[in-house]
């Protein structure tokens, strides 16, 4: 838990203000600091041991007055973690390991660098020293995530020093509620959260509905396969988080709030827990906050990981106790919300918006983005790509940039084949698309949606038909079961795909297909069930030939499923040099001597594909 | 008061009552399967489908869950409600294929057969068993286990309940006959459609009938704190 000392308790914005400077003149800014990323990705590679290595190394070499160490939230690049950043130059060092960090160390001190862990651009083949130069980092607007580099998230003195809680501050003692929600609606921010609701009218409605009690729900219940953008977010920067809640509060009038944290988040709940404790004690959170009179309480619950909890309704039932599951929204939920009062919900992303606009005002915000969606969004882009990571960029950019651009593009020299945006619910856009310009509405418009901000990346390997059935499958699993057309309907297209996957397609399947998913998009209970069939439908307007070669042709076009591909060994190309028979897991090839072919028994053969991957020579055919 | 038009006729209706009863109040027919009067609305069947119109948005709602409203223009029957409750009713007739009641609705709707492969079940997994236990008796003895296509009503663990007081108000609710209960001797047996009970019930002092199960009569006493000797009469019987 804090490990410094416990706070003073603040009593008025000129304490704030007077601790912030106290702060910031105990530090001195051309000191070397060391950052290590200590967010999910590069501890899955290894950070940890790299964190007690510098600590080490710093300790027995007697600098550790000279030079400090941070472990931070994740700055996105994860593709290449474990990251450490030398500051205040901003030196990346990528693919760190606990071997390396006596030489980064002794560099740092001489204020050399160390080549060998530097980027390779590799486009133009040379090393990039500086973190800003990188390709990854360079056409992104990070006003939310480049905070997670200079931020120890247990640390509250860190966010103070950078001017945290100022916007608070402001809104307290120079801002009326009313003022707060004009400006918040001024700036055309939407939920991050995936229905892209503008957020000040959603607080207007919070305000102005009759109701006891108010309460603020912070939504961090990302259940997205491969999205861990509010993750992060909580990991690097709760306070953001925090702060975002208090002005919303204080806008709408709450004086409880909830952060509703999955618990396979165990980083995102230890500094939420972390930051919510600093906060009480320095007097940010609890009774009379900087004096103001305005008393705002912020408790953490922790979900159970059921993706439907995400959705509103289905997290209230959660908070109260009682089965995640969702309710008609007829009476929103900032009507009748947690225990039937007025109830403003929004997702961490958005929450973490909210503290710039108060800071840097609603025209510098409207001005980034564009005429329907403001702001930056951040994507988590996974899949098929070169540099897996987190990216923030500003509204409509286009997809092409996202992923060509900051993405890398496609490993191994393949082919782009589609992109799915929106989580399990969003759909496959497919290359002609790639110009489109990344906001809620353009998104939309082509059959898919923002949703949290999920990116996945497929190439030409990736069969469409094998695609729309993993997403089905798994909100098939993750439905609640309440209503009939989700329950029923997601089992029925599960159904249908495996079948189609099988070779087992019949004639009408498709029709039936889109007849099922009219009926979960306008008749299902809750927008799992409703969105529920748009990978059915995307791939289906995109890929529709790939649905026919599967049912007509029992082909699979890009060699995916099982049950529809053959390999044979072309005899007039094969050299049995027996790369094949070795890959092979099950000995269904077989080595006939120098200079004679392989030989393939189909009754041995699994269609794993190994003896196809393995092969330089083009001698393994798959049909 | 307020105003409304359902189906092109104007009706008239109390603040607060939803769509699903100011229609049956006006003997306009809307097909559903998990409302009863006796429990709070829930959404779930969602064959009460209807069409309302406010200004210019026209969507599709549970008319069991809509309240009405001064204005509304409201649809029962529309091409888009049709072809939506068709579908509905063929994947409740591949679950339940054999069960009269879902065959008769589907008949009624126009649904004579279903795409999908067959299940063999009786349960629509509607919950009006579940929300009546809890509502109405007030133990929730049962409820609704797993999530999703594994959706499933039971008793916790599938183990005998605790609470149950075996009064049958879940098989009474059933709108599909999925949960079953007979007295046999002096037992009463209650068959949901994943597991079962036994209840001993209450010989009649007088005329010696076995007329309720004891654990149900010690239930009301208790509740309505009545004299310990209140049920050894049967109705019949009692002064």
């Amino acid at each position: 838990m804090g490990k410094e000392k416990v706070l003073k308790r603040l009593g008025s914005p000129q304490e704030l203000e007077a601790l912030r400077a106290s702060i910031v003149k105990s530090r001195d800014p051309k000191q070397a600091c060391l950052v290590v990323c200590g967010g999910t990705g590069c501890l899955a590679l290894g950070a940890q041991k790299v964190i007690t290595a510098f600590r080490r190394e710093l300790k027995e070499r007697g600098l550790e007055d000279k030079v400090s160490l941070r472990v931070t939230g994740c700055p996105g690049f994860c593709e290449r973690g474990p990251l450490v950043v030398v500051k205040p130059e901003n030196i990346l060092y990528q693919q760190v390991k606990s071997e390396d960090v006596a030489e980064i160390v002794s560099a740092t001190v001489k204020g050399k660098i160390v080549d060998r862990l530097l980027y390779t651009d590799p486009g133009t083949g040379k090393k990039i020293t500086y973190e800003s130069d990188v390709p990854f980092y360079k056409k992104q607007k990070r006003l939310l995530l480049s905070d997670n580099s200079n931020i120890d998230p247990t640390e509250i003195r860190d966010y103070l020093a950078l001017g945290g809680y100022a916007a608070l501050s402001k809104v307290l003692f120079d801002l009326s509620p009313e003022a707060v929600i004009k400006e918040v609606k001024k700036s055309g921010l939407r939920g991050r959260g995936g229905g892209g609701f503008p957020t000040g009218v959603k607080w207007e409605s919070c305000r102005q509905a009759p109701g006891d009690k108010r309460y603020i729900i912070c939504n961090c219940d990302e259940g997205d396969p491969g999205a861990f953008m509010d993750r992060s977010l909580m990991e690097g920067n709760p306070h953001s988080v925090l702060e975002g809640m208090l002005i919303g509060a204080y806008a709408i009038g709450g004086h409880e709030g909830y952060i509703y944290v999955r618990n396979e988040y165990p980083l995102a709940v230890r500094n939420a827990e972390i930051a919510v404790k600093q906060a009480e004690e320095l007097g940010l959170l609890g009774k009379n906050i900087l004096g103001s009179g305005f008393d705002f309480d912020i408790k953490i619950s922790r979900g159970g990981g059921a993706f439907v909890c995400g959705e509103s309704t289905a997290l209230m039932a959660s908070l109260e106790g009682k089965v995640g599951e969702p309710r008609a929204k007829y009476v929103h939920t900032v009507e009748k919300g947690l225990w039937e009062q007025p109830t403003n919900l929004n997702n961490v992303e958005t929450w973490a918006n909210v503290p710039l606009i108060i800071e840097n005002g609603a025209d510098w915000y409207a001005k980034i983005g564009t005429a329907g969606s403001k702001g930056t969004k951040i994507f988590s882009l996974v899949g098929k790509i070169n540099n897996t990571g987190l990216v923030e960029v500003p509204m409509g950019i286009t997809l092409r940039e996202v992923i060509y651009d900051i993405g890398g593009g496609i490993p191994e020299g393949k082919k782009f084949k589609a992109v799915q945006t929106g989580g399990p619910s969003g759909g496959c856009i497919p290359e002609d698309k790639l110009d489109l310009p990344v906001d809620f509405d353009e998104l939309d418009r082509v059959g898919s949606m923002m949703g949290s901000g999920g990116m996945i990346v497929m190439d030409e390997n990736s069969c469409m038909v094998d695609i729309a059935k993993y997403f089905i499958s798994f909100l098939e699993g993750e439905s609640c079961g309440k209503c009939v057309p989700c329950r029923e309907g997601l089992k029925r297209m599960s159904q249908i795909l495996a079948r189609i996957t099988e070779g087992k397609g019949k004639d009408g399947d498709i029709d039936l297909l889109e007849r099922l998913s009219a009926t979960l998009v306008d008749s299902s209970l809750c927008a799992l069930g409703s969105t529920a069939p748009n990978p059915v439908l995307t791939t289906l307007r995109y890929f529709r030939d790939e649905y026919e070669a599967h049912i007509k042709d029992k082909r699979c076009p890009a060699g995916v499923c099982k049950e529809l591909v053959t390999y044979l060994i072309d005899e007039k190309k094969c050299p049995g040099c027996g790369l094949c028979v070795k890959a092979c897991p099950v000995e269904a090839i077989t080595d006939m001597g120098k200079k004679k072919p392989v030989v393939l028994d189909q009754e041995k053969c699994i269609k794993c594909g190994a003896c196809y991957d393995v092969c330089n020579l083009g001698a393994v055919i798959r049909k | 008061m307020v105003t409304l038009t359902i189906d092109g006729r104007k009706v008239q209706a109390e603040e607060g009552a939803t769509i699903l009863e100011v229609a049956e109040d006006n003997n306009i027919y809307i097909p559903a399967l998990c409302s009863n009067e006796a429990v709070k609305p829930y959404g779930a069947c969602r064959l009460c489908l209807v069409e309302v119109t406010r200004g210019k948005r026209e969507r599709l709602v549970a008319s069991c869950l809509y309240e009405v409203e001064e204005g509304l223009k409201v649809k029962t029957n529309s091409e888009r409600i049709a072809s939506n409750r068709k579908m509905l009713m063929e994947l409740l007739l591949a679950r339940c294929p054999n069960n009269k009641e879902i065959q008769d609705l589907a008949h009624k709707l126009g649904v004579d057969g279903t795409s999908f492969e067959l299940e063999d079940n009786d349960c629509i997994l509607c919950a009006l068993c579940v929300r009546a236990c809890d509502e109405v008796v007030g133990v929730s003895a049962i409820s609704l286990v797993n999530r999703g296509v594994d959706r499933a009503m039971a008793t916790p663990f599938y183990e005998p309940s605790d609470v149950c007081i075996g009064c049958g108000s879940c098989a009474y609710v059933c709108p599909t006959g999925a949960i079953s209960f007979k007295d046999v001797g002096d037992t009463r047996y209650i068959k949901w459609p994943k597991n079962g009970m036994e209840f001993k019930l209450k010989k009649c002092k007088t005329c010696g009938r076995y007329w309720a199960p004891e654990k149900q009569l010690d239930y009301i006493i208790k509740k309505v704190n009545l004299a310990p000797d209140a049920f050894d009469n049967c109705p019949d019987c009692r002064d």
